[in-house]
């Protein structure tokens, strides 16, 4: 059952009714959704979650969906695991790493576009359709599958063939559009406005697919003994993600599934795409926007649009951050994260353990504290920003060659003293 | 004849520059300030253009010349 009963202008508060709409016609601010709390309150328990399916859709009460028809590929429930290792580099004890890499299609994004592809269906859209540089033109293209729908990805015409391959063996319709970034951003923008019989998951969709976020939020405060951490480490590309863990954990709260929540929100961004975090140490609320230059492409927007809120929760939540890191460190942290827990993670996932090392160095965790450092996307995604790490020791196939190349006893022992 | 709904962004000397009003009196443009915020050194509109198609896109190029950020009311839509 759907407990969603409107949406509601972040701005001015003006009410709308349930529709594929994502801004305020009043004052343009986006649209969010209004749930009736009440009536979820008596609906919900932790028993009821518990006993859910083992995919994200256990928390379908919280969902502005019916839910009953979800397009479902098996999201979420991703593993929440202890980090001891990485913990040990860092000097923190009680280190969590929620590896949502390990979706369907390999990134979080699968979270929110189940959401939107299930409420697409419910307003009887026939076409599901995205612009994306990589996860989340996987993530529509597989939903877009599952439920029988037809799929159009936009894509720049310059993208990588690697990931044009991970949209496109779902069978969507790829559009390859000429032009910088600006140009397709504008024609993408265009094309959703021109086409309302498309179900444009990030833009007409957005209230609904931006919602899907919140249950990683939920997982890890259930993964942890129904507790929210004492930290989050969380990447900011459009803020939305940052804004809508903390909205789930809140909403636990709310209904009294969970004491308050006194998590403190660290987010991070690269040095070369850092608007947010540049704001945050100006005191500011509004961010200057920027042209990105970094490697962790996935989070390379230069104007966010949830900008404001995640800067208000980071100001408010009380020991809250956001920071930001080099590309030499988004490297090292993808290394380390591969070298000490066995995950291999994209250029994302590099940018929240870098940024987690300097938090670490900086102090700002306590002993005993709960970190959970969140990994959004797999490493097989950004191979170009490692490749260069990969040197094989050539052989000829004898014993002899092998023998002659290779000091096992030093491989095994430089192993052993760097443990 | 079309209607557009733009963000314009201002950075450092360009939040003094009358540029909205340029755009209404150089371009066969009806211009309409929905919600804005401005600060010492950065601002935004959000800009409805009522016009045509042709006299749109060059207002909005002009516009990018002087060194505004265009974006579309919907923001960044290509994620990664």
């Amino acid at each position: 059952m759907a407990y969603a009963s409107a949406l509601h202008c972040r701005e001015c508060g003006n009410e709308y009714p349930i529709a594929p709409i994502h801004v305020c016609e009043w004052c343009f601010g986006p649209l969010e959704i209004t749930y009736d709390y009440d009536a979820i309150g008596d609906a919900i328990s932790r028993e009821k979650i518990k006993d859910g399916p083992l995919t994200m859709w256990r928390y379908a009460d919280l969902l502005p969906v019916d839910g009953e028809n979800a397009v479902d590929i098996g999201t979420g429930m991703t593993p929440l695991l202890k980090a001891d290792n990485l913990g040990r580099e860092f000097g923190i004890d009680n280190l969590w790493i929620k590896n949502d890499a390990v979706n369907p299609t390999y990134s979080f994004k699968d979270r929110v576009v189940s959401v939107a592809a299930t409420k697409a269906l419910e307003f009887g859209f026939d076409t599901l359709a995205c612009a994306s540089t990589g996860n989340l033109a996987g993530a529509v293209a597989a939903h877009g599958a599952k439920a029988n729908m037809r799929t159009l990805v936009f894509i720049p015409s310059d993208l990588e063939h690697g990931k044009v391959v991970g949209a496109a063996i779902y069978g969507p319709t790829v559009v390859a559009v000429d032009g910088n970034y600006d140009d397709v951003n504008r024609l993408c923008s265009e094309l959703a406005d021109a086409n309302e019989s498309w179900a444009f998951v990030n833009i007409n969709m957005r209230p609904y697919y931006s919602e899907g976020s919140k249950t990683l939020g939920y997982e890890v405060v259930e993964q942890l003994g129904w507790k929210a951490p004492d930290h989050a480490v969380v990447p900011i590309a459009s803020g939305s993600l940052f804004t809508k863990i903390w909205k789930g954990m809140n909403e636990f709260a709310q209904l009294g599934l969970i004491d308050d929540v006194r998590t403190k929100m660290h987010g991070a961004q690269a040095d070369g795409c850092s608007p947010v975090a540049q704001a945050f140490a100006d005191e500011q609320l509004h961010v200057k926007p920027v042209v990105p230059d970094t490697i962790a492409k996935s989070l390379a927007i230069g104007n966010p649009a949830d900008a404001y809120y995640t800067l208000k929760i980071a100001q408010q939540a009380e020991g809250s951050t956001v920071g930001s890191t080099p590309d030499p460190a988004i490297v090292e942290g993808i290394q380390m994260l591969a070298q000490t827990e066995g995950i291999f993670t994209e250029t994302a996932g590099g940018v929240v353990i870098s940024n987690l090392k300097k938090l670490a160095e900086a102090g700002r965790f306590q002993k005993g504290e709960s970190v959970v450092a969140f990994i959004t996307g797999n490493g097989l995604k950004t191979v170009e920003a490692v490749q260069h790490l990969a040197n094989p020791v050539n052989i000829n196939a004898t014993v002899s060659s092998f023998e002659e190349s290779i000091d096992v006893e030093a491989t095994v022992g430089s192993k052993s003293a760097s443990s | 004849m079309a209607i557009r709904r733009v963000r314009l962004t201002f950075e450092g000397d360009q939040i003094t520059d009358p540029v909205i009003y340029q755009i209404g009196k150089d371009f066969e443009i009806i211009t309409n300030i929905r919600r804005a915020e401005v600060h010492a050194d950065v601002g935004w509109v959000i800009l409805e253009l009522d016009g045509a198609e042709a006299e749109i896109d060059l207002a909005l190029a002009w516009a990018s010349g002087k060194g505004v950020r265009v974006d579309p009311l919907s923001g960044n839509v290509i994620e990664g």
